[in-house]
């Protein structure tokens, strides 16, 4: 029962004592300890995570709906057919898409320049890490309110600002007006996503070597060229996994915009997850919503697909 | 062009840039927040003004009253400590020996494991709230706080496997290996050897699904019906709505007050959260 005996494939450690029985089981599975140690912690996943999860993607197939008293039927791909023609839930898919491409990139690009400042030797650095972190640190739903205190329409800041310094004639309503809601909301996002990003980039930007970058000071490379040539290929690996986790992120979010818009004014942030709750715990419609659970699915995968690959193929070449 | 003026003029307008770029960047992350916490201390006369004020200049706990009046915010709170607390000391407890063994016992299963935690980051919580929904509906758990404990514990698995199993790589194989030819067995060098060298990453662990836990709000309003059972996200949601000018003072003290757990647990965690986040994604 020795806790230290060396996993079946460690290499480099001389020739592989002759096999018995427990080792072959240990080879393939696992052993009786491990299990034991294993299980408390894989039945609730399975019974309550991939359980659910594949019962989930299942219901889309069905008609299953709240409070019914007739058995569930499986329709095959009716719903999949039936949001085909769903003008509504097309929109709404837009909108998220916008939402979470423009949140990502945003997010992206500020949390680079933030990180970037913060890895130089400045003074109240120890101050801006901290104030970057609390958004990081407060719920959703008070992320929301705050925010709506600032768009408010009469009592907000925002407007009062904006009309000292005279670029606004007339309050703004900035979370009831159609063509700006959604970019009132997608700044909130990228306020509330900025300090993870941050953190995560300053993280990689401190991995990367000091004497590469002086080698290339002292070479004479410029500012600009010192970042394309050391930095940028340095951090690349985590941009690329921070920037598809934010977009999965972004594109399943839902707290923040329900609690600053509910999807309004007419539907113009009506995310995709807002949709789906409407429909399963507004109108009862499990199947359906299963259904446009499973579209996001598949959003995400084409997009996980088209951006990895992309980067697949820079890498290689 | 050249010459050591030029270039330390250069450079200290470079310095001035870089400062006043942060300048920005502070006021950005800063001003919502101030005027969430403005707003809390501010009076009722005082936020009916037509031109609102950065700073109160009557500050007031007025609007903390009026938040405990309005909606049972005490009777909230004890809920999210309650669910919280318990969601996080659960999951935790299950994650530690599976963390270990994952590190410790590479096998196809573990394997697994390590790739169902990447790939349940990427699904909707609709596909997994609906088939929930019914399942603790048939339970009876439904509108209970053991229900959303249980979701929560779920929750937080994922994440607490990943950030312990950074932490289970840094202790040292050779301390177990010492520890069982001083013939302690395997759970005796679990107990008396692994245990107390994981305690910071546990603690760090604990914080982190607490807050989670206590900020989570999808959840909680799907699962909880009853108004005795609301935890403080959902309860705070009840502030909106219909609200008059006069009403903001009493949200944003709510509000504020929610945030305070949250802040606490963040500012005890801060360097810990970052290697933690990143322990795991480490080669092993």
């Amino acid at each position: 029962m020795s806790v230290a005996a060396p996993p079946p494939k460690a290499a480099g450690r001389g020739t592989p004592p002759p096999r018995t029985a427990r080792a072959r089981k240990a080879a393939l599975g696992l052993d009786g300890g491990t299990w034991f140690l294993l299980l408390p912690a894989l039945i609730p996943i399975l019974v309550l995570s991939v359980g659910p999860l594949l019962y989930g993607v299942s219901l889309a197939f069905t008609d299953a709906q709240a409070g019914r008293t007739e058995p569930t039927e499986f329709v095959g791909l009716a719903n999949l057919a039936d949001l085909r023609h769903d003008t509504l839930f097309w929109e709404s898919f837009r909108i998220g898409l916008v939402w979470a491409v423009s949140v990502t990139a945003l997010q992206f690009v500020l949390a680079l320049g933030l990180a970037l400042l913060l890895n130089q030797n400045l003074r109240f650095r120890w101050f801006a890490r901290t104030l970057a972190l609390v958004p990081w640190a407060m719920p959703e739903v008070v992320v929301g309110i705050m925010w709506r205190l600032v768009y408010h329409q009469d009592a907000g800041i925002l407007n009062e600002t904006l009309s000292r310094l005279h670029l606004i004639d007339d309050n703004v309503g900035w979370l009831t007006s159609l063509s700006l809601a959604l970019p009132a909301v997608i700044a909130v996002g990228v306020w509330a996503g900025l300090p993870q990003t941050t953190v995560v980039l300053l993280a990689g930007l401190q991995n990367v070597p000091y004497e590469l970058k002086e080698a290339a000071a002292l070479d004479g490379a410029g500012l600009w060229r010192r970042f394309t040539t050391v930095t940028w290929p340095a951090i690349k690996p985590v941009v690329i996994a921070i920037t598809a986790l934010n977009f999965i992120w972004n594109f399943n979010s839902f707290s923040l915009v329900f609690v600053l818009t509910q999807g309004g004014p007419g539907g113009e942030t009506r995310l995709p997850m807002l949709f789906a709750y409407e429909e399963a715990f507004a109108y009862g419609q499990y199947g359906y919503a299963a259904a446009m659970g499973l579209a996001m699915i598949a959003v995400i995968a084409v997009f996980l697909t088209l951006f990895l690959r992309r980067r697949l193929k820079e890498e290689a070449s | 062009m050249s010459g050591p003026t030029s270039l330390r003029t250069r450079r200290a307008a470079g310095r001035t840039g870089q400062y006043l770029a942060l300048l920005a960047y502070l006021v950005f992350l800063a001003f919502p927040l101030v005027w969430l916490v403005s707003t809390a201390f501010k009076s009722p006369q005082e936020l009916g003004r037509i031109d609102p004020t950065w700073i109160p200049q009557d500050p007031t706990l007025e609007n903390f009253r009026a938040a405990f009046d309005a909606q049972p915010l005490l009777r909230s709170a004890g809920n999210s400590l309650l669910v919280a607390g318990s969601a996080a000391v659960i999951a935790v407890a299950l994650a530690v020996p599976a963390a270990y063994a994952m590190v410790r016992k590479r096998s196809k299963i573990t394997t697994a494991a390590t790739g169902w935690i990447l790939v349940s980051q990427m699904f909707p919580f609709v596909l997994i709230i609906i088939p929930l929904f019914m399942l603790l509906k048939e339970a009876r758990m439904i509108d209970s706080l053991a229900g959303l404990v249980l979701v929560y514990v779920v929750w937080n698995l994922p994440f607490s496997l990943w950030m312990l199993q950074g932490y289970v790589k840094a202790v040292p194989v050779s301390l177990e290996e010492a520890a069982a030819v001083d013939g302690a067995g395997r759970l005796r060098t679990l107990v008396s050897v692994v245990l107390p060298l994981l305690t910071p990453g546990l603690v760090a662990t604990l914080m982190f699904s607490f807050v989670t836990a206590w900020n989570e709000f999808f959840f909680a309003l799907v699962l909880l019906k009853s108004p005795e059972n609301q935890t403080m996200s959902v309860i705070l949601t009840q502030f909106l709505g219909a609200e008059g000018v006069v009403d903001l003072g009493p949200l944003a003290a709510a509000a504020t007050l929610a945030t305070i757990p949250s802040l606490l647990f963040f500012a005890l965690l801060q360097r810990r959260l970052v290697s933690g986040m990143l322990a795991g994604a480490v080669k092993g």
